[in-house]
């Protein structure tokens, strides 16, 4: 079971604003690379690829490869619109999806 | 020969520095937030590029969760953790009244699962335990260690001490003589701190996970290359009770990071 955050600006946020998305999972990450003390292999087990749609429509996707740390932390910018729902997707290894969902609200002008 | 005489020489230095045995003075002290880059320290402050907040968010559901059918949460007992919980970290390990016997947090929560709750307990260093210490952690958070002399715990104070003061494993070192005599000065590319535990659980970037007192200590001793005590033993709570006498007063600032 993974437990994730999101945080979006706390700020009033106007149409044409672009805003900083941060997105943090909780996730071993583990390289496969390692070796158990007894020289037996450690499987691979990371996130491969992350997605976020605004109002349906992918902003931000990318790759993960075993290089990158535990509780992967990702800091995006988007170009806000209208008010419309985040979705961040997390997939990987051993079938790992997690979803969240979060509400970008953007002020009337 | 001149190597064979400096060792002696250094050993020398190192018996009359444990015979003196003075401690750190305590406007000396440092915290390993204090101890460590502004990199880290940024992590840490940040509530959500520290990702210890991550165990706190998965605690924060284990307190309000029933562990079973008719079984009571541990919010049913004890309330809003954000009031009921509020220093309670920063005076543990604490003295049960009934056993007598001194509890570490972690340990304070087997015992709570298995005695009013009726489950088996969490494994020490299992996400779980680890999730629910650093939710209580936090509620701690910016307040002084209590002293545990202050608390009647004297006895444990000494056995922990005589503890931080014995030489173990092959490496033949005592706490000590790293954390209270050789801090701030360079081990493999890593500054020794003076071990105080005002952070923990923590996230160590080092083991890529959150972790307890007790696994720092387990690392420590394999590092001296000794046997570690097993997991939960009264050694550690001693030696924690001592740590925590010795950082009396000092800020909590749980759940840290460090690297």
């Amino acid at each position: 079971m993974a437990t994730a955050m999101i945080l979006l600006p706390r700020t009033t946020i106007r149409a044409g604003d672009v805003v900083m998305i941060k997105a943090m999972i909780s996730h071993p990450m583990e390289t496969g690379f390692r070796r158990t003390d007894t020289g037996g292999e450690i499987p691979r087990n990371i996130i491969r690829q992350f997605s976020c749609r605004y109002a349906g429509e992918i902003v931000f996707s990318c790759n993960f490869h075993p290089a990158i740390a535990a509780n992967p932390f990702l800091s995006f910018p988007v170009l806000a619109a209208r008010s419309g729902p985040l979705e961040f997707v997390w997939r990987g290894d051993n079938g790992f999806l997690h979803r969240e969902q979060a509400m970008l609200q953007v002020a009337a002008s | 020969m001149t190597g064979r005489a400096g060792r002696a020489f250094a050993l020398a230095i190192l018996l009359l520095g444990h015979a003196l045995a003075d401690d750190i003075p305590a406007n000396q002290r440092l915290s390993g937030h204090d101890m460590m880059g502004a990199e880290a320290q940024a992590m840490q402050r940040d509530d959500f590029a520290n990702p210890a907040m991550l165990a706190v968010k998965e605690g924060e559901a284990l307190w309000k969760a029933a562990p079973g059918e008719g079984r009571p949460s541990c919010q049913s007992c004890h309330g809003d953790a954000a009031e009921s919980m509020k220093g309670v970290a920063a005076r543990y390990p604490a003295r049960d009244a009934s056993t007598g016997r001194a509890f570490d947090l972690p340990g304070q929560i087997q015992a709570c699962q298995t005695g009013r709750q009726a489950v088996a307990p969490s494994a020490r260093e299992s996400a779980a335990l680890l999730a629910l210490e650093a939710y209580l952690s936090l509620q701690s958070r910016g307040m002084p260690l209590a002293s545990p002399r202050a608390r009647g715990l004297e006895d444990a104070v000494l056995r922990g001490e005589k503890l931080y003061r014995q030489r173990f494993g092959q490496l033949d070192l005592s706490c000590a003589q790293c954390h209270s005599q050789n801090w701030g000065r360079s081990l493999g590319g890593t500054r020794i701190p003076q071990a105080h535990p005002t952070g923990y659980p923590l996230f160590r970037m080092e083991w890529q996970a959150i972790g307890s007192l007790q696994r720092r200590f387990r690392n420590c001793m394999t590092g001296i290359r000794a046997e570690p005590f097993p997991a939960g033993a009264p050694e550690w709570v001693d030696l924690e009770i001592y740590l925590k006498e010795r950082a009396a007063d000092m800020a909590m600032d749980a759940p840290g990071v460090r690297p």
